[in-house]
């Protein structure tokens, strides 16, 4: 890999141990994947916030850390609501440990915004070609995918070695070649809200790791995006996508199309759906925002709930950017007797596994919190989802359609 | 004997010495070493019960968690972390985890590891220059590969 004169500096320790450890870890993780140089990135977004996922071992080497980063970077999740903590019942001692990790990433320059739709926050935009560092499975998807943006998925250490150098080996989809389609997807019927959800859930475990190109019948919005993205990341490793005709590159670029193509049919997307019937038990608590609430799925969410009161426990996740600037759907969420959260989510805090049955209206959450959390998933719209809180179901009957 | 010096590809720079210990396995340091041992904690692994503290270990690559990244960090911080690695070939939790634990790591040597290397040889790995060498055989040696 080549090296500028002042990259070969910094790599001989001359720009002190951070940036020598920090270039060291481009520059093997570049050679590991054949890349040819370092290019310059345009922010960072940074895993392994939850002390949670990362434990005494992450916050030791993180504490250990000096110096100042060079890009726009915030964070992942963190374990819990960072200024209201107490309300999901977190223990004191966690919320100790997660301060701690919190305050050595503001040591080092770090927005102290913790959230997977950075591409919400004012000051944090990102444009088409974009280079970045990012690391959250959905927001990395929703980058490459929906903004036309480039990034590969990054751990914590090499999110964070970016950041601190303001640069990133040159490999996987920040070249071209990586980003054409390999496997193509059909849908021959026309798809709504949470049915997007549904369909990233049963892709992502039939594209694995591949770049798959939608053809759909209708054009999703960025919210059904978002859920499409985050649920292929979940179910399988898709870290970029296209939806013809809609998503950018497919508008800039001629796409051949790949030799593999699978029609996926509604009974596959039903099934989806049936984790509500097939579930032992009623759900304990239900919870939207994976990934994070937009501004649009806040205002529903209150417009949904306008008048009503939960009777079961009911979380709606969002960024703390969002929740700021939109503080008349939060009244009107919470009025009803729900909980808008900030700073983590239901699969990253440690709040939800005290229950053991969670409605979610996300397939990256349907796929992550029985493992993560040790509690069953059922999937249903965010109407079905409301529906559940505020005891208007009369029977199990999920999904939207 | 002649010195036996093999050419590979640097990781993670520095240079230590130590004794082989080989695993066939891959290793995943996020629940199948205790950290504040170095003990294989892992039930089944060909390691199970052993101390990698201090040894150049040899392994496939790594597996698991990208957590598995800090707990080398743990290991060294605790004393116990092996004191060089040699992989067929890398990925990137044990990558980053040996250049933040400062563990020299050399992969993709010129010859297979587990053809000229056995458990007790004494060997360097010099990470910043891309080599390991072969100090001193273990005497005596009668286990098979």
């Amino acid at each position: 890999m080549y090296l500028t004169k002042e990259e070969e500096q910094i790599l001989n320790g001359e720009a002190g141990e951070t940036l020598r450890q920090a270039i060291e870890i481009l520059v093997a993780l570049g050679d590991i994947y054949g890349a040819d140089r370092l290019i310059p990135i345009k922010s960072a977004q940074i895993a392994g916030v939850s002390y949670k996922t990362i434990g005494d071992a992450g916050l030791e080497w993180i504490s250990d850390l000096q110096g100042k980063v060079k890009v726009p970077t915030i964070l992942n999740p963190a374990g819990m609501d960072l200024e209201n903590w107490k309300r999901l019942r977190i223990s004191p001692d966690f919320a100790e440990k997660q301060k701690l990790i919190i305050q050595a990433y503001e040591k080092l320059g770090i927005k102290c915004e913790c959230t997977c739709t950075p591409y919400t926050l004012e000051g944090f935009d990102v444009g088409y070609g974009d280079h970045l560092a990012w690391s959250e499975s959905s927001a990395v998807s929703y980058a490459n995918s929906v903004l036309g943006a480039r990034t590969n998925r990054e751990g914590g250490p090499s999110a964070l070695s970016a950041a601190l150098l303001g640069k990133t080996a040159n490999y996987g989809f920040h070249l071209d070649e990586n980003r054409l389609p390999e496997i193509l997807f059909e849908v021959e019927y026309p798809l709504e809200k949470s049915n997007y959800g549904a369909l990233g859930y049963v892709a992502g475990k039939l594209a694995g790791n591949r770049v798959p190109i939608f053809h759909l019948r209708n054009s999703p919005d960025v919210d059904e995006l978002k859920a499409l993205g985050a649920a292929m990341a979940a179910s399988g490793a898709v870290a970029l996508y296209h939806v013809e005709g809609v998503t950018p590159e497919t508008r800039r670029v001629d796409f051949k199309e790949p030799a593999e193509k699978i029609t996926i049919e509604k009974k596959q997307l039903d099934e989806v759906y049936e984790s509500l019937n097939k579930a032992c038990k009623e759900p304990e608590l239900i919870t939207i925002g994976c990934p994070h609430c937009s501004a649009a799925e806040l205002e529903k969410a209150a417009e949904l709930l306008k008048g009503k009161t939960v009777s079961k426990e009911f979380w709606v996740f969002t960024s703390r950017g969002l929740a700021k600037r939109y503080p008349e759907y939060i009244r009107e969420i919470e009025k009803s007797g729900a909980k808008v959260v900030c700073d983590t989510c239901m699969v990253v805090s440690p709040a939800t596994n005290n229950y053991s049955c969670v409605m979610v209206n996300s397939g990256k959450a349907l796929a992550y919190v029985p493992g993560m959390c040790g509690a069953q998933a059922i999937y249903g719209s965010m109407e079905a989802c409301i529906k559940e809180a505020v005891g208007e179901t009369t029977n199990k009957a999920g999904g939207s359609y | 004997m002649v010195p036996i010096k093999l050419k590979g590809r640097t990781i993670s720079r520095g240079c230590a010495k130590g004794e082989i210990l080989l695993s066939r396995d891959p290793i995943s340091f996020l629940g199948s070493v205790d950290p504040k041992t170095g003990v294989v904690i892992e039930e089944n692994h060909v390691l199970e019960g052993k101390s990698i503290q201090g040894k150049v270990l040899v392994f496939p690559q790594g597996k698991g968690s990208t957590v598995g990244s800090y707990v080398m960090y743990q290991l060294k911080k605790n004393g116990v972390a092996p004191a060089a690695i040699i992989n067929l070939e890398t990925e990137p939790i044990v990558a980053v985890g040996a250049i933040i634990s400062e563990i020299p790591l050399v992969d993709m040597l010129e010859r297979n590891p587990y053809e000229v290397l056995n458990n007790g040889d004494l060997v360097l790995v010099n990470g910043s220059r891309g080599y390991i060498e072969l100090i001193k055989q273990k005497t005596g040696k009668t286990e098979s590969k």
